[in-house]
């Protein structure tokens, strides 16, 4: 992250305020990605797998999934939060208000984002390539990888939404994270808390960061997905 | 070439989706910080910001503050998901203690509530000293009123001038009415933004910068002060609170340098918080 | 071509194919034993590339069986028939990279692979395009890599579905000089085409089917001078059959 660039927006901030934005700004990007790829490594293999095999009660699960792309985010937060809690029955574990549990909340939410948009890829590459791979002896599961890497570029946008989706999000993070400062304040959270305190300007300053980064993130995936499909066809 | 490459891609995603967990998990010295559950008030207020540097600077312990409004910090305890509970509605925290949540209650410090309304005053109750007169003045002129609405010790004592003041909320009701069941700031948000009237901590209100026509209208009715307590979690419900940083927290914020550090914080040269922890009853 | 154990003869026993209740295949007997081009001949919709599909494996019969020599066609635990499809299949990747990789999905141990890859670019003049992204290739090009990684596989028995249905016919002769070459390997083809130009270049033996059914079996020579059927000789005429 450019330092120029966030001082810009922090109208020139103080170096320890400075800093603490840059920690925010840190953590976000730290709990998004790491939901972002825990959803990748989950969805992706399973939107696969939903898109090229046929089993009864299919389009049920299809019709589930895309409706769980609507997950409100204060819901999830609610379940996560009572699960973890220490009086939940995952309350030992002691992730209630630590960054841990803002992942688990986001990789709940964009998970089904991620199956549902594959799951869309790989039924589409599978009547595109489906007779040759097992003409050449691979069964449905073993041709996973070669459908996921197949579909990258396509699959590559599945992940943007997640990301987008878990990045804008507050309604589960604030709940599960409890917003504590320096440890589990996000950029969403942040902005929640400035708007709380009236402190208007500044809300709409890391609103402005929090939408360059997503522009960044975004373009750059975009310019790379580009790129690599002119290359490959 | 591309074959290692989709080797790497996959193996990179799963490093870092493992990684991050045990990152998010390690990022902070868990043996040593406790969870104070508080509320919005005291956050809002800027008063931890004030408090916690120095009390991490002695102790070595860092305290991690889930503001909320009062109600919910108390269920927050209750789940057994804070060390400590530091809030101010002293009934709601009494019944805290007699559910055995809690051993010991300790009063902190106080500082007061404040009417504000907009600068049009249409209430007539501008530079008076008597809450209940003024919020007899709104009901009678169903002049717009914002409530927090929350469960929040605000909303408690809120209701409770409402009954001081003689009306019966039930019956007065009405459009004027407005319940927002939110916290204090986007309370004075919203009436900031409607000019209504709406009860407000005094520390809240001094650190709040969307003011728009907003200015305090009753002040100082002995009835408008504010108590703030603060509760070790009780360790023989949950095991896992660390009763003895908690209680180090606690001894440090009711003892002498926690009631100076209390007592140190200004806002304009003006005082927010009283510390009164020498006084038992309070 | 590596002399062992030979998946042939291939027999497909009454087979039957039925979708949607319309009988597309209809009781179909035929043997394919080692030996010259097989061309499953007949006008579009005559169930040409749906016979090489089952017998491939790719869908299953409604009844009836098809059977190889040794079971299910393998060899030493590989698949020893291969298909080239009408509309060449290219996956995402470079010329050199489609090869590899079905090499590998097809079960060729990592140390075999690059050796075949290389051979296989080598000798259908593929190797200036080896870098290239397979799917930016012409449709000709796409093509002979699609026989190119197909011969990789060293099948005894290849199918080729309209294999030069969409080229050009300078295309169209590299690809037929490529079936030409696999045929002198002693590989076994079985090609299906409504080209009766093409039959004639390449056929040794002719399959006429029509609605689903095998009308005339024949060596190519008798069916083309001397069809047996009344149906054969109309298509042979360029009337349309359907």
């Amino acid at each position: 992250m450019d330092e120029a660039v966030v001082s810009t927006f922090g109208f020139g901030l103080s170096d320890p305020a400075l800093a603490n934005l840059l920690q925010i700004v840190g953590l976000s990007l730290r709990v998004t990605l790491t939901a972002l790829a825990l959803a990748a490594v989950i969805g992706l293999p399973l939107g696969a797998l939903i898109g090229i095999s046929r089993f009864p009660g299919r389009k049920a699960v299809i019709i589930v999934v895309n409706a769980l792309m609507g997950l409100p985010p204060v819901v999830v937060g609610l379940v996560v939060y009572l699960t973890l809690s220490r009086s939940g029955p995952l309350g030992a574990l002691g992730l209630l208000f630590t960054p841990a549990a803002m992942v688990v909340a986001q990789t709940i939410l964009i998970v089904p984002i991620v199956v549902a948009l594959s799951r869309q890829t790989i039924e589409d590459l599978w009547g595109e390539l489906g007779e040759h791979l097992r003409s050449l002896g691979l069964t449905d599961v073993a041709a996973v990888p070669t459908l996921l890497w197949e579909g990258r570029f396509a699959l590559a946008t599945a992940l943007l939404a997640g990301f987008g989706r878990a990045s804008a999000e507050v309604g589960s993070v604030i709940i599960v994270g409890g917003n504590i400062a320096g440890f589990t304040r996000t950029m969403t959270t942040t902005i929640t808390l400035e708007t709380s305190k009236g402190d208007l300007p500044l809300a709409l300053a890391l609103g402005g960061i929090l939408i360059c980064l997503t522009i960044a993130l975004n373009a750059g995936a975009f310019a790379i997905s580009r790129v690599g499909a002119r290359h490959a066809g | 070439m591309p074959q290692i490459f989709r080797r790497t891609f996959i193996a990179g995603l799963a490093t870092l989706a493992l990684g991050g967990m045990a990152t998010a998990q390690t990022a902070a010295p868990t043996d040593t910080s406790i969870v104070v559950a508080s509320t919005t008030s005291t956050q809002d207020s800027g008063l931890f910001d004030h408090l916690l540097p120095i009390f991490t600077a002695k102790t070595g312990i860092a305290v991690k503050v889930v503001a909320q409004g009062t109600g919910q910090a108390l269920d927050t305890g209750r789940r057994g998901d804070a060390d400590v509970v530091f809030v101010h509605a002293k009934a709601a925290e009494e019944k805290f203690l007699g559910e055995g949540f809690s051993k010991v209650r300790k009063p902190v410090m106080y500082n007061d509530f404040v009417l504000i309304g907009p600068k049009a005053d249409p209430a007539g109750v501008a530079g008076t000293k008597d809450i209940a007169a003024a919020l007899g003045a709104i009901v009678a002129k169903k002049a717009p009123f914002v409530s927090r609405g929350d469960r929040s010790g605000t909303h408690m004592a809120e209701l409770a001038l409402w009954k001081t003041a003689g009306v019966d909320l039930e019956k007065a009701r009405g459009e004027w009415y407005r319940e927002i069941g939110q916290g204090m700031g986007a309370a004075l948000n919203t009436a900031s933004a409607m000019n209504a009237y709406v009860l407000a901590d005094r520390g809240t209100w001094l650190n709040f910068k969307n003011r728009g026509d907003l200015r305090i209208s009753v002040e100082g009715d002995k009835r408008l002060f504010n108590q703030y307590g603060v509760m070790v979690v009780n360790p023989d419900k949950f095991p896992h609170v660390k009763a003895k940083e908690a209680q180090i927290f606690v001894d440090w914020l009711t003892g002498p340098d926690g009631q100076k550090a209390i007592a140190d914080y200004k806002i304009g040269g003006e005082q927010l918080f009283f510390p009164n922890a020498d006084q038992p009853g309070a | 071509m590596r002399a062992e154990a030979t998946i042939l003869p291939l027999e497909l026993d009454r087979l039957r194919f039925e979708a949607d209740g319309r009988r597309l295949i209809d009781d179909v007997d035929l043997v394919v034993a080692r030996g010259g081009p097989t061309v499953l001949l007949g006008p579009n919709g005559a169930g040409k590339s749906l016979l090489l599909r089952l017998a491939h494996g790719l869908v299953a019969p409604t009844s009836g069986e098809v059977r190889w020599a040794i079971g299910g066609g393998e060899t030493a635990g590989r698949k020893r028939h291969a298909m080239v499809f009408q509309k060449p299949v290219m996956l995402r990747r470079s010329v050199h990279d489609n090869l590899i990789h079905a090499l590998a999905a097809a079960g060729f141990c990592r140390s075999d692979r690059a050796a075949r890859a290389d051979e296989a670019l080598a000798r259908f003049g593929l190797r200036d395009h080896a870098g290239r992204a397979a799917r930016l290739l012409s449709g000709g090009e796409q093509q002979r890599l699609a026989v190119a990684r197909a011969w990789s596989l060293d099948p005894e028995v290849l199918f080729l579905d309209e294999p030069t249905a969409h080229l050009d016919p300078s295309a169209t002769r590299a690809i037929e000089t490529m079936i030409t070459t696999l045929r002198a390997e002693g590989r076994t083809l079985v090609m299906a085409t409504h080209d009766l130009a093409q039959a004639r270049r390449l056929a040794a033996r002719v399959v006429f089917v029509l609605g689903g059914r095998v009308v005339e079996d024949a060596p190519a020579e008798v069916f083309f001078d001397n069809p047996a059927t009344e149906a054969a000789r109309a298509f042979l005429a360029g009337e349309l059959v359907w």
